[in-house]
């Protein structure tokens, strides 16, 4: 097939031309739809006297927020209650990450273990989790688990100053004392040297082929000089104990339902399918391979670490990065059951002053910044254990 | 010399030792491996001894199966009655109950194309005809139309609405993502760019600000003289959500299916559309049926998040019926009845998912 390619005047060929041109009106085509609704916004804020803008997050906010991280009264701004729902939900994703981690990684080597019983009920926690809806799961933790606790007259206590009840979890708050920069400045010195300590051992096998406990090294550097550095500053930590006075405890630290229940929810759901990443990436390991080091002597320990592991994150790291970013768009669904995330608060500043455009495009800023974060960090740890390109 | 064939006459294999074979070396094997096995294994029975029969004690020993709310508060267990009392209106919300009967037939005509499909009775072509009908027929039935008495869209609720948002949602987000996922990956690059920032600004962020957004300021950007009702503006919103994640599974299968296929079809002179349309997308398709129910169970999952905007689906109503002042105290009848029925959707669907994953791609030429 012959081409003819005619050149034009601005000495593309006709191909080009034609491409450029379509891409010009697709491109326009767009734009004046965007101008089209951006000119309806302003006609019906306008109509319903919305001033549009970012000028009232300096407004006087005037709406409670039960749990907050940093003082927080009605009085503050609008912008400032913003930041406390914003707070909220990275302390609610950070921890529940943990959590589901920790639980998921569990639950995943359960489904491949040789006990046929564990292997079962695990299978069975991840079947009925990842079929249900997480708001239902939500709802049932927060009105039927912990709404069955018993009143804080009657809680539960585990150990002293740790008390269940249906309106919280009533845990010690941790002060610090006078000696707290001691401990505090002795704690990082001892981090930073037990990671020198580890480092090092790392090399010195490299270079000599002995070996040497880097990390329980490491590890007993930094529990070792940390502790000297607690008794040194003289014990400078201490819990102020919850206290039941009146109707309710007084003093230490509340976990109150609203965020307890959020937290059990995200954990179980997510670790439900942070569970099926570590199995399929555990069973993506060649048995051939763990047999064959097994044979060579190689200690289970070792094997679990320097064979299996390695291979098993190739695929369980990229899955579960998806699951966290998962984990903290879900962690709106606190306005379901009344934990002021950002999305809760945001949702009854634009009842008050009607700014939905604003607010949601705060939103969006947020959460979009989050799975950024989220997937550098998780990038940063796969491209660790993928294969080297060569 | 006589010629004697040497027959090579193999020993029958020994019985396996009876340390191996039998119950005894199952427990062994599988439940008392080592000590440490053993001990998770203890573990394990009593807690299921500690829960199991009192669970079942109160789902059934001790439950009321007749009766009222009077005769429930007289047992220790489950009630029953309050869900069977409340069966209607978990179903089909305050729809009118002389009318009840036309959900019904769109449920009838539901479950049996499911069916149809399940067995695979149904194939090619036909599929997508019945599947894209249903919905039609389902809001004609539902809503009132060629002289049947009209029903207005807030009187529809329960189990009907999850299940409507959620099949009118997959039907319509399938081909939207299907056309994202083919500008993403041939897409000029302004086109390719648009398609981009659409799949990631909805993928990026949580389902209930699209919600929001499509309840609250999809009126802000319309003309005042247009007016969308409610449940329209969070379908609306539902299927573009879910049309982003669709886009990304359906450029997975795009990504699977070998250049070398638009290179054989474009050499034998068929146009580039025509390449795409008929050469590229239906292999695409195939190769992620699977992930693409696996959406299907997602969408479904997610319509219980519409309570936050204000309509009364399933979760929703059992929600509500939990709050009836002649019923309280029943909650957790309610939610275990809420989670029988989503589970055994939603795991009946998966299950299909894993038949469509064992079947393979190959396995669907019509």
């Amino acid at each position: 097939m012959a081409v003819t390619s005619t050149k034009t005047a601005l000495g593309l060929t006709a191909g080009a031309m034609r491409s450029a041109l379509s891409q010009g009106a697709v491109l326009a085509l767009v734009l004046a739809g965007v101008y089209l609704l951006f000119d309806n916004t302003q006609e019906n804020l306008a109509l319903r006297g919305i001033e549009s803008g970012f000028a009232f997050l300096e407004q006087e906010a005037g709406l409670p927020i039960g749990d907050s991280l940093i003082d927080y009264d009605p009085t503050r701004s609008y912008g400032y209650a913003f930041l406390v729902g914003v707070l909220n939900t990275l302390f609610v994703s950070v921890l529940a990450i943990i959590g589901a981690t920790v639980l998921g990684v569990i639950v995943g080597v359960s489904r491949v273990s040789r006990n046929w019983l564990l292997a079962k009920v695990a299978a069975i926690y991840v079947e009925t989790l990842r079929n249900l809806p997480l708001l239902l799961t939500l709802f049932f933790v927060y009105s039927v688990v912990i709404a069955a606790l018993p009143h804080p007259r009657d809680a539960i206590g585990l150990i002293d100053g740790v008390y269940l009840s249906k309106r919280g979890f009533y845990l010690p708050r941790p002060q610090a004392g006078p000696g707290f920069a001691v401990f505090a400045i002795g704690t990082a010195v001892a981090l930073m040297l037990g990671i020198v300590f580890w480092r090092w051992a790392a090399r010195h096998k490299i270079r000599t082929g002995r070996s040497v406990p880097g990390f329980r090294g490491g590890l007993a550097i930094f529990v070792g000089l940390a502790g000297f550095a607690f008794l040194l500053g003289g014990s400078p930590v201490s819990g102020e104990l919850p206290v039941y006075s009146g109707f309710n405890f007084k003093g230490g630290m509340v976990m109150r339902p609203e965020f307890t229940s959020l937290l059990i929810g995200l954990v179980l759901y997510t670790a439900a399918y942070i569970g099926e990443n570590v199995r399929s990436g555990i069973q993506s390991v060649d048995a051939g391979q763990i047999e064959a080091a097994n044979a060579l002597g190689v200690s289970s320990a070792v094997v679990t670490r320097k064979v299996l592991l390695p291979q098993a994150l190739r695929v369980t790291i990229p899955a579960t990065t998806n699951d966290y970013a998962s984990l903290v768009k879900n962690s709106s669904l606190a306005v379901a059951i009344g934990y002021p995330d950002m999305v809760s608060i945001g949702g009854t500043i634009i009842g008050q002053n009607g700014q939905a455009v604003e607010i949601i495009a705060m939103w969006m800023a947020v959460y979009l910044t989050i799975n950024l974060v989220i997937s550098v960090g998780m990038n940063y740890l796969n491209a660790r254990v993928q294969h080297a390109q060569r | 010399m006589t010629d004697e064939a040497i027959v090579f006459k193999p020993t029958p294999p020994r019985p396996a030792p009876s340390a191996r074979i039998g119950l005894l070396a199952w427990l062994r094997a599988n439940l008392f491996g080592g000590w440490k096995d053993t001990i998770i294994t203890l573990f394990l029975l009593g807690m299921l001894a500690a829960v199991v029969p009192r669970l079942f004690d109160w789902l059934v020993l001790d439950a009321t199966f007749t009766g009222d709310a009077g005769s429930c508060r007289l047992n220790d267990g489950a009630c029953w009655p309050f869900v069977v009392d409340k069966f209607n209106v978990l179903m089909m919300g305050v729809y009118p109950q002389d009318l009840a009967w036309r959900p019904a037939i769109a449920a009838v005509a539901l479950i049996v194309l499911a069916g149809l499909t399940y067995t695979n009775r149904l194939r090619g072509f036909a599929v997508i005809a019945a599947w894209s009908v249903l919905p039609v027929f389902a809001l004609i039935m539902i809503g009132g139309a060629f002289g049947m008495q009209d029903v207005d869209q807030s009187l529809w609720g329960g189990l009907m609405l999850s299940v409507l948002l959620a099949l009118v949602g997959v039907i319509v987000s399938i081909p939207l993502g299907v056309i994202l996922a083919l500008g993403r990956f041939y897409g000029t690059p302004v086109v390719k760019s648009l398609c981009v920032a659409f799949i990631e600004l909805l993928r990026g962020v949580p389902l209930i600000t699209i919600l929001f957004m499509a309840s609250v300021m999809m009126p802000l950007f319309l003309p005042p003289e247009v007016v969308i009702n409610n449940l329209l503006r969070i379908q609306i919103g539902l299927i573009l959500f879910s049309a982003a994640y669709m886009a990304e599974v359906v450029r997975g299968g795009l990504q699977a299916i070998p250049p070398g296929q638009t290179e054989a079809s474009l050499a034998l002179g068929v146009s580039r559309t025509r390449t795409i349309a008929f050469v590229v997308v239906p292999q695409a398709l195939r190769h992620v049926l699977p992930p693409l129910v696996g959406r299907c169970i997602a969408l479904f999952k997610d319509t219980s998040l519409v309570i936050i905007v204000g309509l009364l689906d399933f979760l929703g109503m059992v929600k509500n019926a939990a709050l009836d002042a002649d019923w309280l105290g029943f909650q957790a009848e309610a939610y275990i009845f809420a989670a029988f029925v989503y589970w055994s959707i939603c795991y009946g669907l998966s299950l299909y998912g894993r038949e469509l994953e064992r079947r393979g791609p190959s396995a669907h030429t019509a």
